[in-house]
């Protein structure tokens, strides 16, 4: 069974139609890389697939391990193990990011009837994870991304990304605001996080971060719909050519 | 549905008819008869066992009363208070005098128990852990003086205060046992004329707390108080009288809870604190009084008079408040910085949800040279509440080199509730420099939304951030307060978001 | 009430309203309504402290008595202020000149207006029985007694139409002028309607001819503007430093209207100036600033009210207050945004300078909001010059009250630069220097 299975979604936002009849299947193990010029609904996918509010979804399923994603609850989903990383991770002023991702931990596991987790085990789980992503201890102890650089936000997203153990990652754009070296560092995050069980789909304008996140199957997206699926050199087709031959196409 | 628009349906449905501290104690209790007199002052003088300087006070403030005419410039609303309808005195009947915890009437000793306040001494310490490091801190201890409706029943830690020289007892005792203090200082921080509330509970007070920390003291120990409103229809009237006098430190805490009425309560207390050279006084509220039904009936009227004089130099008071309870709260806990080089703070949280009315704030008066003020508000409004920080702060001509720093923030949760900020901001000096800042904002979708995606629910989503956002404040609390405040913040939101 | 105040101003006033009720334009309706404004001020007297809009500025002891009303101008009155306008003249404008709270028409400038544009006399409107604009100039409340004595008492002001679809080239400079008879209360009344799609400049002084010296200004503006217009207002008070300048302004915008204003006080020993705006058409923009340079005994007193009635308007309010020697400063700015003005973005910040040890500045900056999805805030600050930048300065060379003169300049100019037209800003920017250079 394929771990996530779009078909044929249709998303309107305030009138507007944004995806028209979309349609994707994604098994463990894999990584997909989704492109597409600004405004081709790259996001308006990512945002559907999490459940942000603002969505009418007109058309078209979603499923997930077989079950039907959208009747789910956005942190029904969360616990169920659909992580998206988002393109702008908010700032939380006075929630501390260790007292943010103990609660988000334990909401997330209650809902699947796990034990919670303890102060002192959680502490040792989140230090051995942020070690391991060069997470300094003082950053947990900051409100949750609030002063941080673009590049710590990103690494807080992967550190969630870590402690949650998703079956399904979304990266929305996961490179917009990044300089080079911190681009580096966010992606061997995510590298080191592939495993047969678990998925990825990497949302992204630039074929550069597919450089160091190295996808098994490239998706163009134009105009609402995919328009083009192929291997990881359609990537790199795209990187010389541009998107405007799939333009015309959708 | 948008998340905002779910957590204003969950608002929409709160049920404040589950106020979780509403039970009521059933026991006997001597009252004075309704209504306001002479007679009444006299008959609560006599009570008392009052000497005639002490009758003389409160008589004349009932003149000046008599004279006065409710205020009607805070934000709220509220049918007119029959101030004859009411009882001015109730007090457990005294069985015997009490030498120890135990012989405390079993039954004021289970409402205790309930509402979960720690009268003993192990259950005070039980769970309460020596701050991180541990070093130079005094140990954790508090000290309770509770107040059951009017007079105190039991005072804890007495001994090792006495061996300290520090004097906590009820006032009524003070009044007996001190007078000389009580005399030159009482209504020397809120005199008998200030307002018509204060002047109220000059006529009438019952009883309340009397503290004094003699010079180069630190008070061994967290002094607390617990209040109850527990007889039907009878006006609280507490009076305390804090002073830190030189070089000394004292940190006080009050709490409060009152069971479940329809009869809307009246409360007006005085708490009056006096720094003097090089002194400082932490005073700290967390009150939940019933805050009336889903229908807005019922709920305590709470009128209080709350100013702290910084009157010698480098004396130091600090206010912070958790204001989730009653009805209707006109509250401006003050500083009059008079000592040079003395310093006010005022951290306020304040939660109003169903059809609570807050109107709260607080007035810094700088009249020394070099005096320095800070307020931190955090107003929450949801439900149908209307939430409104009131403040001053000024300078006058002689107090050269005044600082304050204001910041109110408000946030709306529901569409059907008010936030509003009143700053009066007066220098009549040019070396005063004053900063004010405020905002109005709900709750961003977008925060919540993140919140959600990671597992958690709407309602803990709104509860994390709430808490954020007055974390400011609740770090100034005492550590086991914060404790009690962070889980009152949680029961108020539990309320708001269903 | 102070019963005093009101025996010593209200009675005396109310057998000068019987006398010269008569004298006054307008019959039926609007002598009615004159009638109920008297007395609904008759009933408050004037406004004292212990009215919370008149906390800081109470007129019972700043003015204890509204003067007699002033008199026609005469010719040798016309020509002391024919001169005092040419030296406030602003170039390329429509003059529009009171004097002694009549309208001038021989020192205005009525001939070739703009086409689209309208330019009466009030005196003319009333008795000529145009009876909705009439009743347009006269909507404003009866709460504020000081309006309602305006309503009652005002004998002439201007009555200004743009018609649909008119954008004025020329800006419209309304004057107001003491002419210095004797000491006496001028009351005016002006309206200004602006249709859908128009633009237009209105710029308004308040000064006195040579010589003049105790007397009060009372005047009342209603502004309408309509669909898709602008209006750019600016204002001088430029009275003698022994009048009273009580004023107040009443502007309503319709639906994706803009209204930039901006007020500068150097003149007057009272001023207030009361100004609400409110935000009846979505879409909206307001910028309301202004600056108050003053000193001596000067007493000036800002007062907004920031009405926010629908959804998605913004607003904008900075203020800045410069107070010398005893004088002292007022600022009040209520922000509302009502139950259903969702999309709200009102922000509002005030600062004083304190320049001397006896000056005074008092702010009550203000937030009422009852709709959730806003965002709002104000600030406010008051200080001293920085010390640390002036000792720089000097440092470098520059004496004293040239340095503070610089940084003045700077504080006020975040205020100035909002206005739109370069010669209008250019004339506040004059105006603050030669309030710096009277100083030095």
């Amino acid at each position: 069974m394929s771990l996530l299975e779009v078909k044929d979604l249709q998303v309107r936002v305030e009138e507007r139609e944004i995806l028209h009849g979309l349609s994707l299947t994604v098994n463990p193990g894999q990584v997909h890389a989704i492109m597409g010029p600004n405004g081709s609904g790259k996001s308006t996918l990512s945002h559907v697939i999490a459940g942000k509010p603002g969505y009418e979804v007109t058309g078209g399923q979603i499923l997930f391990k077989g079950e039907d994603l959208l009747e789910m609850e956005p942190n029904e989903r969360a616990a169920r193990g659909v992580f998206l990383a988002f393109q702008y991770p908010v700032e939380i002023p006075g929630v501390t990011t260790w007292n943010f991702l103990h609660a988000a931990l334990n909401a997330q596991r209650k809902a699947r009837g796990e034990e919670e987790i303890s102060s002192p085990a959680f502490l040792k789980k989140v230090r051995e994870v942020a070690k391991s992503l060069n997470i300094p201890q003082d950053m947990l102890k900051r409100g949750v991304n609030v002063g941080f650089s673009g590049g710590e936000k990103k690494r807080n997203e992967i550190l969630q990304m870590a402690l949650f153990e998703p079956a399904v990652c979304i990266l929305d754009e996961m490179d917009s605001g990044l300089d080079i070296d911190a681009l580096r560092i966010a992606a061997d995050g995510v590298n080191a996080l592939r495993s047969p069980e678990r998925a990825m789909v990497v949302i992204t304008h630039y074929q550069r971060l597919l450089n160091y996140i190295v996808p098994d199957v490239v998706h163009v997206m134009s105009k609402g719909r995919v328009v083009k699926s192929g291997g990881k050199e359609l990537a790199l087709e795209l990187e010389e050519s541009g998107y405007a031959q799939f333009e015309d196409a959708a | 549905m948008p998340a905002v628009q779910e957590t204003v349906e969950r608002v929409r449905r709160i049920d404040v008819d589950q106020y979780r501290y509403g039970f009521e104690t059933v026991i006997e209790s001597d009252k004075a008869p309704k209504g306001l007199s002479e007679d009444t002052v006299r008959f609560i003088s006599a009570k008392k066992d009052e000497p005639a300087w002490m009758l003389e006070w409160r008589l004349e403030a009932f003149r000046r009363w008599l004279t006065m005419t409710e205020p009607t410039w805070a934000r709220v609303n509220y049918p007119k208070i029959d101030y004859q309808d009411l009882y001015y005195y109730a007090a457990p009947k005294p069985k015997k005098t009490l030498s120890s915890i135990d012989e405390i009437d079993p039954v004021i000793l289970k409402t205790y128990e309930k509402l979960g306040i720690p009268l003993r001494e192990v259950a005070i310490l039980e769970g309460v852990e020596p701050p991180a490091g541990g070093e130079q801190t005094p140990s954790r201890k508090i000290a309770v003086d509770a107040v059951f409706d009017s007079v105190s029943v039991a005072t804890t830690f007495k001994a090792e205060l006495k061996k300290a020289g520090v004097i906590f007892m009820p006032i009524s005792e003070a009044i007996r046992e001190h007078p000389e203090l009580v005399q030159k200082y009482l209504g020397t921080v809120v005199p008998t004329s200030d307002n018509y509330f204060a002047t109220l509970n000059s006529a009438v007070f019952s009883d309340g707390s009397f503290v004094y920390v003699p010079p180069g003291v630190r008070c061994p120990m967290e002094l607390s108080t617990y209040f109850r409103i527990n007889e039907r229809n009878t006006g609280q009237f507490e009076r305390t009288l804090i002073i830190a006098d030189k070089g000394s430190y004292v940190s006080y805490l009050e709490g409060c809870t009152a069971p479940q009425r329809d009869e809307n309560q009246l409360h007006a207390a005085v708490v009056e604190l006096v720094a003097l050279d090089d002194a400082e006084i932490k005073y700290s509220t967390v009150q939940n009084w019933y805050p009336g039904n889903s229908e807005g009936k019922g709920g305590i009227y709470n009128f209080v008079t709350k100013r702290g004089d910084c009157r010698g130099r480098n004396s130091k008071i600090s206010w912070t408040q958790v204001e989730t309870g009653s009805a209707i709260t006109w509250k401006y806990p003050s500083c009059i910085l008079r000592g040079d080089n003395s310093s006010g703070e005022f951290y306020s949280i304040a939660i109003s949800n169903g059809f609570q009315q807050v109107d709260s704030g607080t007035k810094m008066i700088h009249l020394g040279k070099n005096t320095s003020s800070r307020i931190i508000s955090k107003g929450i409004a949801a439900g149908k509440s209307q939430n409104t920080y009131r403040g001053l702060v000024s300078a006058h001509r002689k107090a050269t080199g005044a600082r304050n720093y204001t910041a109110c923030d408000s946030l709306l949760i529901g569409d059907k509730c008010g936030a509003h900020t009143v700053p009066y901001v007066e220098a009549k000096n040019s070396s005063a420099t004053f900063e004010h800042e405020a905002t109005t904002s709900k709750i961003s979708e977008d925060v919540l939304f993140y919140c959600i995606q990671r597992g958690l629910s709407q309602e803990e989503a709104v509860g994390l951030v709430v808490n954020g956002f007055v974390k400011d404040v609740l770090q100034q609390l005492p550590m086991e307060f914060a404790v009690e405040a962070q889980k009152l913040i949680s029961i108020s939101l539990e309320g708001s978001v269903g | 009430m102070n019963v005093v105040a009101k025996t010593e101003t209200g009675r005396a006033l109310g057998d000068a309203f019987a006398v010269v009720r008569d004298r006054l334009p307008g019959k039926g309706k609007i002598a009615d309504q004159r009638r109920a404004a008297f007395e609904a001020y008759e009933r408050a007297g004037l406004p004292h402290r212990r009215i919370e809009d008149w906390k800081y500025t109470d007129l019972r002891v700043l003015m204890r008595e509204v003067l007699p009303l002033a008199p026609a101008p005469d010719v040798a009155a016309l020509s002391r202020a024919a001169a005092a306008v040419k030296a406030h003249g602003i170039d390329d404008a429509v003059r529009l000149v009171l004097v002694d709270g009549a309208f001038a028409p021989d020192l205005s400038d009525l001939g070739k207006l703009e086409k689209g544009l309208s330019i009466r006399a009030l005196r003319e409107v009333l008795d000529g029985g145009d009876g909705a604009l009439s009743e347009q100039a006269f909507t404003s409340d009866t709460t504020n007694p000081m309006i309602a004595l305006n309503s009652a008492m005002a004998t002439d002001g201007v009555v200004i139409e743009v018609a649909n679809g008119t954008v004025l080239g020329k800006p419209l400079h309304v004057v107001h002028v003491a002419s210095g008879a004797a000491p006496v209360a001028m009351f005016t009344r002006s309206l200004l309607r602006l249709g859908r799609d128009t633009g237009a400049t209105l710029v308004e002084s308040y000064l006195a001819a040579e010589g003049a010296k105790a007397y009060q200004a009372h005047d009342g503006l209603v502004v309408a503007i309509g669909d898709n217009a602008r209006l750019d207002h600016v204002r001088f008070v430029e009275d003698t430093v022994d009048a009273f300048n009580i004023s107040s302004a009443t502007v309503t915008l319709g639906a994706h209207a803009h209204f930039n204003t901006f007020g500068m006080t150097t003149g007057g020993h009272v001023s207030r100036y009361e100004l609400t705006v409110a935000c009846a058409g979505e879409h909206s923009k307001v910028e309301t600033n202004g600056v108050n340079l003053i000193n001596g005994k000067q007493h000036a007193d800002t007062t907004l009210f920031m009405d926010h009635a629908v959804p998605n308007c913004a607003s904008r309010e900075i203020f800045r207050a410069v107070v010398d020697d005893r004088a002292h400063s007022v600022f009040q700015g209520r922000i509302i945004v009502r139950p259903d003005a969702q999309k709200t973005d009102a922000k509002m910040m005030t600062r004083a300078l304190l320049l001397s040890d006896d000056a005074e500045a008092d702010n009550k900056p203000e937030l009422e909001i009852f709709a959730d999805d806003v965002t709002c805030g104000h600030g406010a600050t008051t200080g001293a010059l920085d010390e640390s930048l002036l000792f720089y300065m000097r440092a470098r060379g520059l004496p004293e009250k040239e340095a503070q003169a610089l940084l003045i300049q700077a504080f006020v100019g975040e205020a100035i630069e909002t206005i739109a037209s370069d010669a209008l800003r250019e004339v506040a920017i004059a105006t603050a220097r030669r309030w710096l250079e009277a100083r030095a």
